[in-house]
C-alpha cells in the first residue's frame, strides 16, 4: 500500500506538470484527468473511500468533461497550437517556475520542520461523512446549495446564445420591462 | 496498515499546488489558466483529507466536498464567460482581455 | 475742564469711524462738514482747555486724565492715560488749530475729489493719532500715536491711488520712517528692561535716580530714541522720504509734513530731555545732524523746480534748526521754533496749493510767473509766510525763533561757534530759495493763466495764518519771554552767560546773512538770470546742480547699498531651500506614484504572479519568526 502510495503520486505529479506545458488543449485536459485518477487512489489509499470516488465521479466525470465540451466548443485548431508555441518561450515560464519553487520550498521546510506524526490509514466510512456533513455542517450543506443554484444561472445567463452587445434598455422601442 | 509519514503527503500535496500555481503564471490561454486553478483546489482539497486521515475524523472529507462543490460552480461560471470572450474579442489571449494600457 | 481731556482725540477719532463705516451713504458735503466739525469741536476743546490752564500755572502746571487700564499683564502694565503740561499744551493747541485751519481749506481744496469721504476720514484719525501722540502720559500709548500718524501719513500721500508713482512714494516714506519706529521700539524695550515701566514721568523720576550723566544706558537710550525721532522727523540720516511724500495734496502736505507728523520728533526729544541730558555726547550728535541737515537741505531746496520740493527740504532744513537747538539744551528754543514754523510752513503750503489748482495742476515753478497781480491775496499771505521763513528782522516772528536757536548754538560750551556758522549759512541759504520761489512764481512773465478759483474756506485759514506768522513771535520778544516762562514748568532752563552785548551783535549778523540772501535772489533770478543760467550750464555748475537736485544723492547710495543688495538675495533664495523641501516631497509622492502605478499591468498572470509573492513573503516572516 505504502508503495502504491508513492506510485501514485508521482504518477499525480508527472501528469500534471504535463497538464501546463501541453501545446494542445485536449492533450492537457487528458493528462489532468490522469492526475486526477491518481489523486482519487491516493485518497482510497488513505481510506477515504467516498472522497475517492467522489474526485473521480465529480471532478474527473463532471468539471472535466465540461472543461472537454468547450474546448470542442472553441475549435481552436492549429493556428492556435503554433501561437501556443509562440507563448512558451524560456522566459516565459524562466520567472513563474522560479516563483513557484521558491514558494514550494518554503512550506516544504515548513512542513519538515513540524512533528506531525504518521498516517493511520483507516477506513473512514461514507456513514460516518453523511453523519457530520448532515450534522454539523449542515449550514455548509445549505450555503453550498445556494452557490451552485447561483452557479447554474449565471453559467445560463452567460451562455445565452444571441445575448445583445447592447443592454435593451438602451433600445428605443422597448419601453424597458423585466 | 501502512505507515506513511504525514509530511510526505503534505510535500505532495504542495507540489501539486506549485505546479497548478506556476501553471497559471506561465501559460496565456484562457482555458489553461483555468486548468491550472483546478490544479490548485484539488491540491489543497487534498491537503484537507490528508489532515482529516491523520485524525481519523471524517471533517477533511467534509471539506474536499465544499471545495469540490465550490470549484463545480466556479468551473461553469469560468467556462460560460471565456465562450462569452471567444464570442466576443475573438482572442483566448489572457493579455487581450484588459483595457487598462499600460504607460 | 480737566475732565473733558479726552474728548480732544476721541472727537475725531468718531469722526473717523462715523466716516469709514458710512463712506457708502454720505454725501461728499456731509463727509466734509463731520471732518471739519470734529476737528472745530476738539479745537475748541483745546482753546478752553488751554485758557484754564494758562490761567492756573502758578497753581497747577500739569493736566491729568487716567482713562482705564490698557494691558496688565504681570510684570507690565499699562494705562490710558492723558498728561498735559506746558509742552504738550504747545503742541495740542498748534496741532488742533493749524489742523483745523487746514481742514477747512481742504473742505474747499478736495470737494470736487470723488474719494473725499477717504480723505476727511483718514485726516481726522490722522488728528486723533496725533494728539494721542502729544497727550499719552507713557511711551506705549505715544508709539500708539506714532504708527497711527504713520499709517495716515502713508494713506494721505497714496490718497490718489490710481497713480502708482503716488503709491510708491507712500510706501517710501512708511518704509524710510519704519526703520526709525523699529529703533524707537527696541528703546523702549531697553528702556522698560532698565526701570520695569514705560509711564513717561516714572521712566523721568528713574533716570534721575539711576543713571549718571555719561553712563552706556542712557547712551543706549537716547540712541535709539533719537533713531525714531530722525525717522518720522525726515532728518539724517532718514530724509529721503519726505521730498516724495509731496505726491500727497497740498492740505496733507501741510498738515502732516510741515506741521505736526513731522515735529513728533521734536517733541519725543523734549518730552525725555532727561534721557538725553545725561548722554551729553549724543546730545552733541543730535545737534550736528541738525546742523548738517539744514545746510544740505537748504542746497537741495535750492535747485528744485517743484514748489512743493522746495517747501519740503524747506521743512527738513527748518527741523534741523529744531534739532539743532535741542542737540544744544536749548529746548524751549526748540519748542518755540516748532511754534512758530507751524505757522508758516503750513501757510506756505496752503498757499502753494491755492496756486497750483489755481493753474490747473502745474507744479513747475518755471511755467509759473506773474501771478502777484491775478492772485493778490495769496501773493500777500506768501510773503507773510515767506518773510517768517526768512527770519526777515523784527517784522516776522521766525525771526525771534531763529535767532535765539542762533544764539543758543553760539553759546554752547562744545563747538558752539561751528553750529552757529552753519546755523548762519542756513539762514542765508533760506532766504535765498524763499525769495528765488517768490521770483519765480509772482514776478516775471505770466505763463499760464490762473483760473478764478477763489472762496472764504481758502482764504480764511492763508490770512489767519499769516497774521500769526507775524505776531506769533512778539511773544517771545524781550523783556516779554512769555513763551520761555511758560515752557519753563516742563522743560529745563538752559544756563547760558547772558550777554547783553552778544544780544545785539548776533541779531544784527544775521540780519545782515538775511539781506544778503534775498539780494542774491533778486540779482540772480529777477535782474540777471542769464548768469544762473551759464552757471548751470558749466561743468561745476551742473555737477552741482545734478547732486543737489538729487538730494545729495542719498537715494542712490541707499538704493546701490541695501535695497539692490537685498534684492539681489532675494533672487538668489527665490526658490529657497525650505520651499526645496516641500516641493520634494511632493516630488517624491508623484515619483512613487508612477512606480506603484507600474503594478498595474491589467494582465491576469501578473496579478497572481504578485499574490504569490506576498504569500512567499508572508511564509518566509512566518519561517523566520
Amino acid at each position: 500500500m505504502t508503495v502504491a502510495f508513492y506510485i501514485s503520486s508521482v504518477i499525480a505529479i508527472l501528469s500534471s506538470l504535463m497538464v501546463i506545458t501541453r501545446k494542445n488543449a485536449f492533450s492537457a485536459l487528458l493528462y489532468m484527468i490522469i492526475s486526477l485518477l491518481s489523486v482519487a487512489l491516493i485518497f482510497f489509499i488513505l481510506g477515504a473511500a467516498f472522497v475517492a470516488a467522489l474526485e473521480i465521479i465529480i471532478y474527473a466525470g463532471a468539471i472535466m468533461v465540461l472543461f472537454v465540451f468547450v474546448t470542442m466548443m472553441l475549435n481552436l485548431g492549429k493556428e492556435a497550437e503554433k501561437l501556443e508555441k509562440t507563448w512558451m518561450r524560456p522566459r516565459v515560464w524562466i520567472g513563474p517556475s522560479i516563483l513557484a519553487l521558491i514558494l514550494g520550498v518554503e512550506v516544504i521546510l515548513l512542513i519538515v520542520s513540524s512533528e506531525i506524526g504518521s498516517l493511520p490509514g483507516g477506513e473512514i466510512t461514507p456513514k460516518e461523512v453523511g453523519i457530520i456533513l448532515y450534522g454539523k455542517y449542515i449550514i455548509g450543506v445549505e450555503l453550498a446549495a445556494l452557490l451552485i443554484t447561483a452557479g447554474i444561472l449565471g453559467a445560463y445567463h452567460l451562455g445565452k446564445r444571441k445575448a445583445l452587445l447592447q443592454h435593451r434598455y438602451l433600445k428605443e422601442e422597448k419601453g424597458g420591462s423585466l | 496498515m501502512i505507515n506513511i509519514p504525514m509530511e510526505h503527503a503534505l510535500i505532495v500535496a504542495i507540489l501539486l499546488f506549485i505546479i497548478g500555481l506556476a501553471g497559471a503564471l506561465m501559460r496565456r490561454n484562457l482555458v489553461y489558466i483555468l486548468l491550472s486553478v483546478e490544479i490548485m483546489l484539488n491540491a489543497a482539497g487534498f491537503a484537507f483529507v490528508v489532515a482529516g486521515a491523520r485524525w481519523m475524523q471524517p471533517d477533511g472529507q467534509v471539506m474536499f466536498i465544499f471545495i469540490l462543490t465550490m470549484a463545480a460552480a466556479e468551473v461553469s461560471v469560468g467556462l460560460a464567460l471565456i465562450l462569452r470572450i471567444y464570442h466576443n474579442l475573438k482572442t483566448m489571449d489572457a493579455d487581450d482581455v484588459s483595457k487598462i494600457k499600460p504607460n | 475742564m480737566q475732565n473733558l481731556l479726552w474728548t480732544i482725540p476721541f472727537l475725531p477719532l468718531a469722526g473717523f469711524l462715523i466716516l469709514s463705516i458710512g463712506s457708502k451713504w454720505l454725501s461728499p458735503k456731509a463727509s466734509s462738514t463731520i471732518g471739519v466739525s470734529t476737528v472745530a469741536i476738539s479745537t475748541l476743546v483745546s482753546i478752553l482747555v488751554a485758557i484754564e490752564f494758562i490761567s492756573g500755572i502758578g497753581t497747577s502746571h500739569i493736566f491729568k486724565q487716567e482713562l482705564g487700564t490698557w494691558i496688565d499683564v504681570p510684570g507690565f502694565s499699562s494705562n490710558f492715560g492723558f498728561y498735559l503740561d506746558s509742552l504738550s499744551m504747545v503742541f495740542v493747541f498748534i496741532v488742533s488749530f493749524v489742523g483745523f485751519l487746514i481742514h477747512l481749506y481742504s473742505a474747499f481744496f478736495m470737494k470736487d475729489d470723488e474719494g473725499i469721504v477717504r480723505y476727511f476720514a483718514w485726516m481726522n484719525l490722522f488728528m486723533a493719532s496725533m494728539l494721542i501722540l502729544v497727550m499719552a502720559d507713557n511711551l506705549l500709548m505715544l508709539y500708539l500715536g506714532w504708527e497711527g500718524v504713520g499709517l495716515c501719513s502713508y494713506l494721505l500721500i497714496g490718497y490718489w491711488y490710481k497713480d502708482p508713482k503716488n503709491g510708491y512714494a507712500g510706501r517710501k516714506a512708511f518704509i524710510v520712517t519704519r526703520i526709525g519706529d523699529t529703533a524707537m521700539a527696541i528703546g523702549l524695550f531697553f528702556l522698560f528692561r532698565s526701570f520695569g515701566t514705560l509711564n513717561i514721568n516714572e521712566i523721568l523720576h528713574y533716570v534721575s535716580l539711576e543713571w549718571i550723566s555719561g553712563s552706556p544706558d542712557a547712551k543706549i537710550a537716547a540712541l535709539l530714541l533719537l533713531g525714531g525721532a530722525v525717522g518720522k522727523s525726515a532728518q539724517l540720516p532718514l530724509q529721503t522720504w519726505l521730498p516724495d511724500a509731496m505726491a500727497g495734496p497740498s492740505p496733507v502736505s501741510a498738515l502732516i509734513h510741515a506741521a505736526t507728523m513731522v515735529t513728533a520728533g521734536v517733541y519725543l526729544i523734549a518730552r525725555t530731555n532727561l534721557i538725553f541730558s545725561m548722554a551729553p555726547n549724543v546730545m552733541l550728535l543730535v545737534a550736528a545732524f541738525g546742523a548738517i541737515i539744514l545746510v544740505l537741505a537748504g542746497f537741495s531746496a535750492l535747485v528744485q523746480s517743484d514748489i512743493k520740493r522746495v517747501l519740503a527740504y524747506s521743512t527738513i532744513s527748518q527741523i534741523g534748526y529744531m534739532f539743532l537747538a535741542l542737540g544744544v539744551g536749548a529746548w524751549s528754543a526748540g519748542i518755540f521754533h516748532f511754534f512758530v514754523h507751524a505757522f508758516f510752513k503750513a501757510l506756505l503750503f496752503l498757499a502753494a496749493g491755492v496756486v497750483i489748482i489755481r493753474l490747473k495742476e502745474e507744479h513747475d515753478m518755471f511755467k509759473m510767473g506773474g501771478l502777484r497781480k491775478k492772485m493778490p491775496l495769496v501773493f500777500y499771505t506768501f510773503i507773510a509766510g515767506a518773510a517768517s521763513l526768512s527770519a526777515l528782522p523784527l517784522v516776522t516772528a521766525g525771526f525771534f525763533s531763529k535767532d535765539k536757536i542762533l544764539m543758543d548754538a553760539f553759546l554752547s560750551p562744545d563747538s558752539g561757534i561751528v553750529l552757529w556758522i552753519a546755523g548762519l549759512v542756513g539762514a542765508g541759504l533760506t532766504a535765498l530759495y524763499t525769495t528765488r520761489m517768490i521770483i519765480l512764481t509772482f514776478f516775471g512773465d505770466m505763463k499760464i493763466e490762473p483760473e478764478k478759483i477763489s472762496s472764504k474756506a481758502l482764504n480764511i485759514p492763508l490770512v489767519i495764518l499769516a497774521v500769526l506768522s507775524i505776531v506769533a513771535g512778539y511773544i517771545e520778544m524781550a523783556p516779554l519771554h512769555l513763551f520761555s516762562k511758560f515752557m519753563a514748568f516742563s522743560l529745563p532752563e538752559l544756563n547760558q552767560p547772558e550777554g547783553a552785548a552778544l544780544g545785539f551783535i548776533l541779531p544784527v549778523i544775521s540780519g545782515l546773512v538775511v539781506f544778503t540772501g534775498i539780494f542774491l535772489a533778486w540779482y540772480f533770478y529777477q535782474k540777471r538770470p542769464e548768469v544762473t543760467y551759464n552757471i548751470k550750464k558749466s561743468a561745476i555748475g551742473s555737477f552741482l546742480y545734478n547732486l543737489w537736485f538729487n538730494g545729495w544723492a542719498f537715494d542712490e547710495f541707499y538704493d546701490k547699498v541695501f535695497v539692490q543688495p537685498y534684492i539681489f538675495l532675494a533672487r538668489i533664495n527665490k526658490n529657497d531651500f525650505i520651499d526645496l523641501f516641500y516641493t520634494e516631497i511632493s516630488n517624491l509622492m508623484i515619483r512613487l506614484n508612477d512606480w506603484a502605478l507600474l503594478t498595474q499591468t491589467g494582465r491576469l498572470r501578473w496579478y497572481l504572479a504578485l499574490i504569490t509573492v506576498g504569500v512567499i513573503f508572508g511564509i518566509t516572516i512566518i519561517i523566520f519568526l
